[in-house]
């Protein structure tokens, strides 16, 4: 039996687990703990949990500072607060001296929904991979999730992650192993290859199998953390199968397809189509129905996939 | 307080203007004006009021310094290096390609640097963190923010400011170096300050005015910040820019130019009859 459970609420009580076993870490929001979930480790550690009001930018700064003294701050809000109103505090104050920071940002991309364009980041991956000493994670299900937040916080120096505000059945099973920068092959083919992160990897998978009901074999990848991108798995990919479709709910400039692409561009391999935002901001629906709306939907990655299968 | 030691701390604030115009003109670029009207406060944190051990850069007990108007650091390297973190030639290096001493202060690179600044207007808040961090690990570490007059018109610090105080760190201090001036022109120019202790009074600060060239006044505030332990403290200490040559004082050109060979050789000669005076 699968459980439906949001990343964001796997973040939430991992967090809860981390706090227990390690008593550097601590936790700043920005007036959206119960959004992010970071409210069940303020119930429970209240002395380690900072509110830092609706101020993100004074809050990242802060994170910074603390991380000087040994601690390990997680700091929460939605990504398009964490990779904008505070972008430059992030490069300078923690990107730069390579503090030990943890960004963890909740409600990205068009599967935020009703909130609209304003409260979409569909431009955080592209944005926190330009700078240097980031690493970029976007797990892809609540159970990656929790393994992700103790890979992180095992990890010395600055991350970014994004994590998903829907409920979804999990990808995978608990006894799977995260490893940063190390991409996971969930199916293996030989005609295409589908590279996915964040909830687009369980449309992935449903896309190969579609496919496979016409007879094509895809191999499916979960690139869990964008940067550093498991260049090999990409580089493999493109020499055992005909072409790469990537999958993401973020613009198609700058994030997982661009990241890609940037690897195979100096070999002649294999073509990629790039399917996510195409450089337009979202607006408010339902999340799946935004999904669907914006190419999202399997029936589109299936019919993106043919083009390379012809 | 000791007379002697008064002038010792105005003799090392001259010591320090020195070195910074010295290596100011070895680099041919960075910041003079606000360097030079930072120094006394410098001398006074360093030689006198911060529990720090250059022999033991990264210990943990140490008082923190963030030089949140990251731009002044000449004045700053030339007081670590006076105060022993590292040789008084390697100040030769700055702002020089590989060089250990970079246009802005890198903690990654600077023995004595606790964080990395450059961009106005942050460094109150890592300075909170620092504060925070410090309270829940029940040590006793003071925090020292010094801020530029013109970053204030970043909304961060003010943002910091509110946090600070509804945290109630009383183990940070704040200090201005207002010496009116900014790249631009003078604040009231560019974008008016006051009613400037108003201001943070209001933001629940407990508020010091002094003279910050008055050795004994600085170290007074210092001591009036430590005996607050309900709320952070700000000391607005009102300084001239380009302080101790008379050419460069009040100056808003000398923001960000440096003195000419000749220029420095000038200077030189009136800081030493200023020093002799002490």
């Amino acid at each position: 039996m699968k459980d439906l459970l949001s990343s964001r609420v796997a973040y939430g009580k991992s967090l809860v687990e981390l706090g227990k076993t390690n008593p550097k870490v601590v936790v700043l929001d920005a007036d959206l703990s119960k959004a992010t979930q970071t409210v069940q480790f303020s119930e429970e550690f209240p002395e380690r949990f900072f509110d830092m009001g609706i101020a993100e930018q004074n809050m990242m700064s802060c994170a910074a500072g603390m991380a000087t003294f040994g601690l390990i701050p997680f700091v929460s809000t939605f990504a398009v607060f964490a990779s904008m109103r505070a972008v430059e505090q992030i490069r300078n104050f923690i990107a730069y001296p390579k503090l030990n920071v943890k960004i963890v940002a909740t409600h990205a991309g068009v599967e935020v929904g009703q909130d609209g364009a304003t409260h979409q980041a569909i431009e955080d991956i592209a944005i926190l991979r330009a700078i240097p000493n980031m690493v970029v994670i976007a797990p892809a299900d609540w159970v990656s999730t929790k393994k992700a937040v103790q890979a992180i916080a095992e990890y010395q120096g600055p991350v970014y992650m994004r994590v998903g505000r829907s409920d979804h059945e999990p990808v995978y099973q608990s006894d799977f192993k995260f490893e940063i920068g190390k991409s996971v092959q969930l199916r293996s083919g030989k005609d295409l290859t589908i590279i996915a992160i964040g909830n687009m990897v369980s449309k992935a998978l449903s896309v190969a199998e579609e496919l496979s009901k016409l007879g094509f074999s895809i191999r499916v990848i979960d690139m869990h953390t964008v940067k550093p991108l498991d260049e090999t798995a990409v580089i493999d990919a493109a020499k055992e199968t005909k072409g790469i479709i990537t999958v993401e709910d973020h613009t198609i400039i700058g994030g997982l397809g661009s990241a890609v692409s940037e690897t195979l561009s100096s070999y002649n391999l294999a073509p990629v189509i790039r399917i996510g935002i195409q450089d337009r901001f979202g607006q408010s629906g339902i999340g799946d129905e935004l999904l669907d709306y914006y190419g999202l939907s399997v029936s589109n990655i299936v019919d993106q996939s043919l083009e390379i299968l012809k | 307080m000791e007379i002697i030691q008064v002038n010792e701390l105005s003799k090392k604030a001259y010591q320090i203007r020195k070195l910074t115009l010295e290596l100011l003109c070895e680099a041919k670029s960075g910041h003079t004006g606000g360097s030079l009207s930072e120094a006394d406060i410098l001398s006074v944190l360093y030689f006198s009021k911060m529990n720090i051990d250059p022999a033991k850069p990264d210990w943990e007990d140490r008082d923190r310094f963030i030089l949140s108007k990251g731009h002044a650091c000449p004045a700053l390297y030339a007081t670590l290096a006076l105060k022993g973190y590292f040789p008084l030639e390697s100040l030769s290096t700055l702002r020089k390609l590989g060089s250990k001493l970079q246009g802005h202060p890198d903690m990654k690179r600077t023995l004595g640097i606790d964080i990395s600044t450059g961009s106005l207007g942050q460094g109150l808040s890592a300075g909170l963190g620092m504060a925070l961090a410090s309270r829940l690990l029940k040590k006793q570490n003071r925090i020292y923010v010094l801020l530029g007059c013109g970053e204030l018109q970043e909304g961060q610090v003010w943002e910091a400011a509110m946090a600070a105080a509804h945290y109630k760190a009383a183990n940070l201090t704040a200090i201005i170096d207002y010496n009116r001036l900014q790249i631009d022109g003078s604040n009231s120019e560019v974008m008016e300050l006051s009613p400037l202790a108003d201001k943070w009074r209001s933001f629940g600060w407990k508020v010091i005015e002094i003279d910050g060239h008055n050795i004994e006044q600085i170290v007074n505030a210092f001591e009036e910040a430590k005996q607050t332990v309900d709320c952070p403290s700000v000391i607005i200490a009102k300084t001239v820019k380009g302080k101790g040559v008379s050419f460069i004082e009040n100056q808003v050109g000398w923001h960000g130019r440096v003195p000419t060979k000749e220029e420095l050789a000038k200077a030189l000669i009136e800081l030493d009859e200023r020093m002799k005076t002490l």
